[in-house]
């Protein structure tokens, strides 16, 4: 590891101006530490910011407010996310191992870097990692990577379950800045890879996840995960699902689906969403909704059972929302 | 040792003028190359080389730690993992590096009571934690009853994952989560054992779970 000073933010201005000053935010550090062994990641300067107060977990109204330093396992256990936010409960326990869950803040699971195996590849090119040098995946082994939103720069498939799940719950993130506070949706929170595949996210320099705010909706209740994967625990998946569904009186008045495995970022699933008003909650709904998801899907040379896997894997999480009680 | 092991404060300055953490590197896959003094003198200069390109970068830090319930005083260069200040500086080496990269839960210790991978957390980070590893389980002569389950189920072949895997039964003991052994399955996924010991580690914690 190359050597890196280490600074100690106690506030969040501090932490600001450090990492404007060319500091980079390290809190649970399981990403980041990892790749800074690697070297692919070189900070010159660390700001740890886990004594910031961002570690709470508050119902505020009808929404759910979650500090950015909260760790993943509080918030799957926390008794307020289990009643208005099952799904984020479940999503979160299908991803890691208990101890990264145990150590692993949900701000940066959001900003957890891409599992491509190229991209930790020094003498490999990767145009995430050193911009211009190409993509090694694209004609390599890439049976775990995306089929939506590649480009000829990437196809590094985005890893983080949970962004999946707050993508389908329309969640927001509070960010603060040199330039001040705002809000963007945690959709809007990535970028797709396009020519500038190192640019993963749209924060600008020296922005703070401070919280993430998950808004109440008739469809949190009835919201499952599925995460299709090579063994059953402890994996990246190969095609997720969350959905979510309004039902009235038989009909579905509202559907909220995200997938992962098989997007350079959390994907939204409109078309099928737009499907599924007005029908009934059935088989034959759910698959024919499932067939909207594969709109522009751009297999490569290995991860064409990806193509099939995911409206398997919609039709079924969308049987198992609408199977809650 | 006639004291009481609690009320030991054990200066560690002096660790500083012990050779960079990095004497021994680790390849980017993990791979340990510490196979002959020659690598490792490879090693070691390239990194003083990279070290002398910022001459104040990577400045030693004070830690407190308090392991096994010893309280330490450490300098701590930045870039030491917990893992590496258990085995390296304080000689501690039940705590077992597997992986490197968070992947096999062989170095999994106790800090604040939760299980972590101290492979992947840095030192600093931990100004003031509490850290317990296998050594500081059992009470003096008697074994932990997890440890004490292990051997009666033989959940352990070659052994290296053992102490990963009996702090992380603790801890998935401790969190409520040992109730099955599908349940067991689940919550010690973290934790990998290439020898396959895989059902003597599920019964011993299933059976320690109803005895603590």
């Amino acid at each position: 590891m190359i050597p890196f000073d280490f600074q100690k933010a106690t506030t969040a201005n501090e932490a600001i101006a450090a990492a404007q000053a060319g500091g980079r935010f390290i809190a649970g550090g399981t990403t980041l530490i990892d790749l800074m062994r690697e070297e692919v990641e070189k900070p010159e300067r660390l700001v740890d910011i886990n004594s910031l107060p961002l570690a709470y977990i508050r119902p505020e109204g009808d929404d759910l407010v979650i500090g950015a330093l909260a760790r993943m396992s509080e918030v799957a256990a926390h008794a307020d996310v289990v009643r208005l936010q099952p799904l984020l409960s479940e999503t979160l326990l299908e991803g890691a191992s208990p101890q990264l869950r145990n150590v692993a803040s949900i701000g940066g699971n959001l900003l957890q870097r891409a599992r491509c195996p190229y991209f930790r590849m020094l003498d490999a090119p990767c145009n995430k990692r050193a911009p211009g040098s190409g993509c090694a995946a694209i004609d390599g082994v890439n049976a775990g990577h995306a089929v939506l939103g590649t480009s000829d720069a990437c196809v590094a498939a985005h890893p983080s379950d949970l962004a999946v799940s707050l993508v389908a719950l329309g969640a927001t993130l509070q960010v603060s800045g040199p330039d001040g506070d705002r809000t963007l949706s945690v959709e809007d929170l990535y970028r797709l890879p396009g020519e500038t595949p190192h640019l993963e996210h749209t924060l600008a320099h020296g922005e703070l996840i401070i919280e993430i705010r998950v808004p109440s909706g008739r469809y949190a209740r009835r919201a499952r995960y599925l995460k299709v994967r090579d063994r059953s625990s402890y994996e990246f998946a190969v095609v997720s699902a969350a959905a979510a569904l309004d039902i009235d009186g038989g009909i579905i008045r509202s559907a909220r689906i995200a997938c992962g495995g098989v997007g350079t970022k959390p994907w939204r699933m409109r078309a099928s969403e737009q499907a599924l008003v007005g029908r009934r909650p059935d088989r034959v709904a759910f698959e024919q909704a499932a067939q909207a998801a594969l709109d522009g899907v751009r297999p490569l040379s290995h991860n064409r059972h990806k193509v099939e896997l995911l409206p398997r894997t919609i039709a079924r999480a969308l049987e198992m929302a609408g199977e809650v009680a | 040792m006639g004291q009481n092991p609690h009320s030991r404060a054990v200066d560690e300055h002096e660790t500083a003028s012990l050779p960079p953490v990095d004497h021994f590197d680790f390849s980017r896959s993990g791979v340990p190359l510490v196979s002959g003094a020659a690598v490792a003198a490879t090693t070691v200069t390239s990194r003083a080389t990279k070290a002398a390109s910022g001459p104040s970068r990577g400045a030693a830090v004070a830690v407190q730690l308090k392991i096994n319930g010893v309280v330490r005083n450490l300098s701590i260069d930045p870039r030491q993992s917990i893992l590496d200040v258990l085995r390296e500086t304080l000689d501690l080496t039940g705590t077992k590096k597997g992986c490197n990269q968070g992947a096999c839960g062989a170095c999994t210790v106790l800090i604040d009571g939760k299980r972590v991978n101290s492979c992947l957390t840095l030192a600093v980070m931990h100004e003031g934690a509490d850290i317990t590893t296998i050594e500081g389980l059992a009470q003096g002569d008697e074994l932990h009853p997890l440890q004490a389950a292990f051997i009666e189920h033989e959940g352990f072949q070659c052994g290296y994952c053992t102490s990963g895997q009996i702090m992380s039964g603790v801890g998935c003991i401790a969190e409520g989560h040992a109730h099955s052994p599908e349940e067991i399955q689940s919550w010690m996924s973290g934790n990998i054992c290439r020898c396959g010991a895989y059902p003597g580690i599920v019964a011993a914690i299933g059976d320690a779970a109803g005895r603590i």
